[in-house]
């Protein structure tokens, strides 16, 4: 029931977003990026909507999420921790960070986002502020020179805030 | 509001008799390195005390014509890894590694009896010299920042500043002349594609003026999406009214009445210092209709991107401003005869743009005495990697690799010796030592298989494996490659898997030579840049450093000893403490012990991550 009246909300939103950018087929992506600001994933449900309101084939609207690879079709953490793998943090050892951050998050073989939808870990090609390597990015903010257990203390740090594990769910 | 020509000298006038007010000048880097450093803190805290003392003026404040002391946010200086970094004026202090804490005795000292704070002073890690000003660091006495000019002297969000300096001014030159003649004056100067290949900028701008066409479009290329590489990033969150200014003047030499930007999602800050320039533009008149009472209209959105390295390209990017899938297209047409929404389209770099102001404002002959006969002007590289000083640099073009690594960049850390320069990113290629005499510039670096690209830099010292850097290349390359052609889906992905087979002990020397067929094959068939120039790293790291290639199939060893396959790793129970650090970074269980005892690592698990190397507080863990 309550997942229902979420996405009923959601279409509300969503449509809000479509009128903003004057159903512009142009403006997909950037109707994608706000959606997906909103929801923290695209849900097929909502991508089938965009299609439907904006007049273009759904396979239009997939192929495009589906395209580019900030735009996620499964559910993102609350909080998006990527680990920069380009050439500057990859020399100053990255591979480590993402190592001990997979550990710290509990993360196994292939999966990115913890059970409780708190935390997504991934990687990415570069920030561009490789004077700081290795770099790391939670949501918007960047961390430079970051090590594991420094690392560590900001994922513990965040768990604090959220009230530890296990109970995040909003009240 | 600026409606003439008249109106912006005026306004100039005034802006930096308001700026000359500023007796002293505290400039606090904002770019998105010192940023994550703390360094808004550091602003903020000064601000304060500078207020409090009643000391505080701004641009803003121009009644009264109190002098003072103004605090304020810069771009970039370059030199991220020192930040937060702060800079005075005029004396040309510069503090780094400045924290809020220190605010009070910077102002105390610096501002109010005029004294250095010592401490905060740069001092190089090799020799401990310490230099008081940015002017006497060799790091900038050997550059020549021009297009960077601005980026860490004035506040990138205020545009009183940028017309203080004499911003929009090259605009209203250029509106004093025709579209032709501005054209002549770029394609004179001999300006070059700052983006990777190198094309001249007057050639194309040319091209699209002459084509009929209700609609014409100009494309700022942001993309940025070499790894390593941050100088458009600095340009745009540093300086973006320069980069407005050279697009509304190749809007004007071509015809062209609306500009896009596309920045990458990895760069916030660029994208919003730029929507505010836009802003900020738009309110003074130097965008929108009749500017500068030209009769000329013109107008900027940005577009941002959404994570794909191929929309750099020219077709795969106009296709993601108009909602499609970035996939680059086959050609012709050209850009610049069916671009953006199929119009004739001005493509340019952002560092192309910003090159822009500056030669219609020293004019031609000025530009083509910077830089070599060929490629006239600076270029701005990151430099990173195994380097004392990483940063951002701009030298002219021609400079020598050895000037750039040893004389700017410090050389490399504790004394190893430089084993390559990864250049261009994964389309680049490697230099090595026998290339530091080579002068860089376009044709040159040419010539000895490698490419500017867009001015990543990354120095790589004798701890380096080459087949690894050649894998991480690949790696990336095989990711990003689009689909479209089969050669490089397919192609990058199977030299990917010989690499890795390699680097894991397993390949025979078949696989060498196919690997060598593969990269051929892939260059031959693949439509856009990415695929023509994955190969590039794995022919120029087998081309220079094919021992290497070598031993790691024929003696199951890597020289350099990064390879994890050819490791071994265990516990010097001599030298461990058993403090337990190592067992909570493996992540695969392989270590244990009882604490303060002597833990051990079973070699059947370790998965040879090297976690615990890094983490051991006593180094304890040894390679074998
Ligand atoms: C795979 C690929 C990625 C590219 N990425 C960029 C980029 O991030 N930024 C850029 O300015 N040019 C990039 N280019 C080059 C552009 O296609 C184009 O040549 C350039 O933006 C033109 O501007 P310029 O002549 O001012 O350099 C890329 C090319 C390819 C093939
Ligand atoms: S060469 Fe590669 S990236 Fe370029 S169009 Fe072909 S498949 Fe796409
Ligand atoms: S390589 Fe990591 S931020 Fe550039």
């Amino acid at each position: 029931m309550a997942a229902k009246q979420d996405f009923k909300r959601s279409f509300q939103r969503v449509n809000e977003i479509i009128e903003a950018h004057g159903r512009n087929p142009v403006e997909l992506i950037s109707i994608l990026q706000e959606v997906q600001e909103e929801y923290r994933y695209l849900p097929e449900e909502i991508l089938n909507y965009i299609a439907t309101a904006m007049r273009i084939s759904p396979s239009k609207v997939f192929g495009v999420a589906t395209f580019y690879e900030n735009f996620s079709l499964e559910p993102k953490g609350k909080y998006v921790v990527k680990v920069c793998d380009g050439t500057a943090c990859h020399v100053r050892k990255s591979t480590a960070l993402l190592n001990a951050l997979k550990k710290k998050l509990e993360l196994k073989e292939g999966q990115e986002t913890t059970q409780d939808l708190m935390f997504t870990l991934e990687t990415v090609s570069c920030f561009g502020a490789c004077g700081l390597a290795p770099v790391m990015v939670i949501n918007d903010e960047v961390y430079g020179k970051v090590t594991p257990e420094k690392a560590e203390k900001i994922i513990d740090e965040i768990i604090k805030e959220e009230g530890g594990r296990g109970n995040d769910q909003d009240h | 509001m600026i409606r003439t020509i008249e109106d912006l000298y005026n306004l100039h006038e005034d802006y930096k008799e308001a700026m000359n007010r500023e007796k002293m000048k505290i400039l606090v880097c904002a770019g998105t390195g010192c940023v994550s450093s703390g360094s808004l803190e550091v602003y903020e805290a000064l601000k304060e005390i500078v207020q409090e003392k009643e000391l505080f003026v701004d641009i803003d404040l121009m009644e009264g014509g109190r002098e003072g002391v103004n605090v304020s946010p810069s771009g970039c200086h370059g030199f991220c890894e020192m930040g937060p970094i702060v800079r005075i004026e005029p004396q040309g202090y510069f503090y780094v590694r400045v924290s809020e804490i220190d605010a009070p005795e910077i102002v105390e000292k610096t501002v109010e009896n005029n004294e250095v704070v010592e401490r905060l002073l740069y001092r190089n890690p090799e020799t401990g010299e310490i230099y008081r000003t940015e002017e006497s660091m060799p790091f900038y006495g050997k550059q020549k920042r021009l297009v960077l000019e601005h980026c860490g002297k004035i506040n990138p969000e205020n545009i009183k500043e940028y017309i203080a300096l004499g911003g929009y001014q090259a605009l209203a030159e250029a509106f004093e002349m025709t579209p032709e003649e501005v054209c002549q004056v770029v394609l004179k100067a001999k300006l070059r594609g700052r983006g990777g290949g190198g094309f001249p900028a007057g050639i194309k701008w040319d091209s699209v003026r002459k084509e009929h066409a209700g609609q014409k479009y100009v494309v700022c290329n942001g993309d940025e999406g070499d790894p390593g590489a941050f100088m458009d990033r600095s340009i745009m969150e540093g300086d973006p009214h320069r980069v407005i200014e050279g697009m509304i003047i190749a809007g004007y030499a071509s015809g062209a009445t609306k500009g896009y930007i596309y920045v990458r999602a990895e760069y916030p800050l660029a994208v919003k210092r730029l929507q505010k320039a836009i802003q900020q533009a738009r309110e003074f008149g130097l965008l929108g209709e009749n500017i500068l009472d030209s009769g000329f209209d013109f107008d900027i959105k940005i577009s941002k991107g959404a994570g794909a390295f191929v929309c750099g390209e020219g077709s795969a990017l106009t296709a993601s401003i108009e909602g499609n899938r970035g996939m680059p297209r086959t050609r012709p047409p050209r850009t610049v005869q069916k671009g953006l929404f199929q119009k004739p389209t001005v493509l340019n770099n952002v560092e192309t743009f910003a090159n822009v102001p500056l030669i219609i404002l020293y004019g031609a002959d000025n530009y083509l005495k910077i830089g070599t006969k060929d490629s006239p002007g600076t270029k701005a590289f990151a430099l990173t990697g195994n380097i004392v000083n990483t940063g951002l640099i701009e030298v002219p073009m021609g400079t020598t690799l050895r000037e750039v690594i040893y004389e700017i960049g410090g050389g490399i850390p504790q004394g190893k010796k430089l084993k390559a320069v990864q250049i261009g990113g994964p389309s680049g290629g490697c230099l090595t030592s026998e290339h530091l005499d080579l002068p860089m510039d376009f044709d040159s670096l040419d010539s000895a298989g490698a490419m500017i690209g867009s001015g990543g830099l990354v120095v790589m010292d004798e701890d380096t494996c080459m087949v690894e850097v050649a894998r991480f290349f690949m790696d990336f390359t095989q990711k990003e490659s689009c689909g479209k052609c089969v050669p490089c889906r397919e192609g990058t992905k199977k030299i990917l898997e010989i690499l890795e087979k390699i680097i894991a002990g397993d390949a025979t020397m078949e696989d060498i030579k196919l690997l060598e067929e593969l990269a051929e094959t892939v260059k031959d068939g693949s439509l856009c840049g990415l695929g023509k120039t994955a190969s590039n790293p794995v022919l120029t790291t087998l081309r220079y450093f094919r021992d290497e290639y070598i031993a790691h199939v024929k003696d199951k060893k890597c020289p350099a000893g990064v390879c994890q396959a050819f490791k071994t790793y265990y516990i010097d129970p001599e030298v461990c403490k058993g403090c337990s650090k190592c067992v909570r970074v493996c992540p695969n269980n392989a270590i244990s012990g009882e604490i303060k005892k002597p833990f051990s690592i079973d070699a059947e698990k370790c998965i040879k991550c090297g976690a615990c190397v890094s983490v051991c507080p006593f180094n304890a863990v040894k390679e074998g």
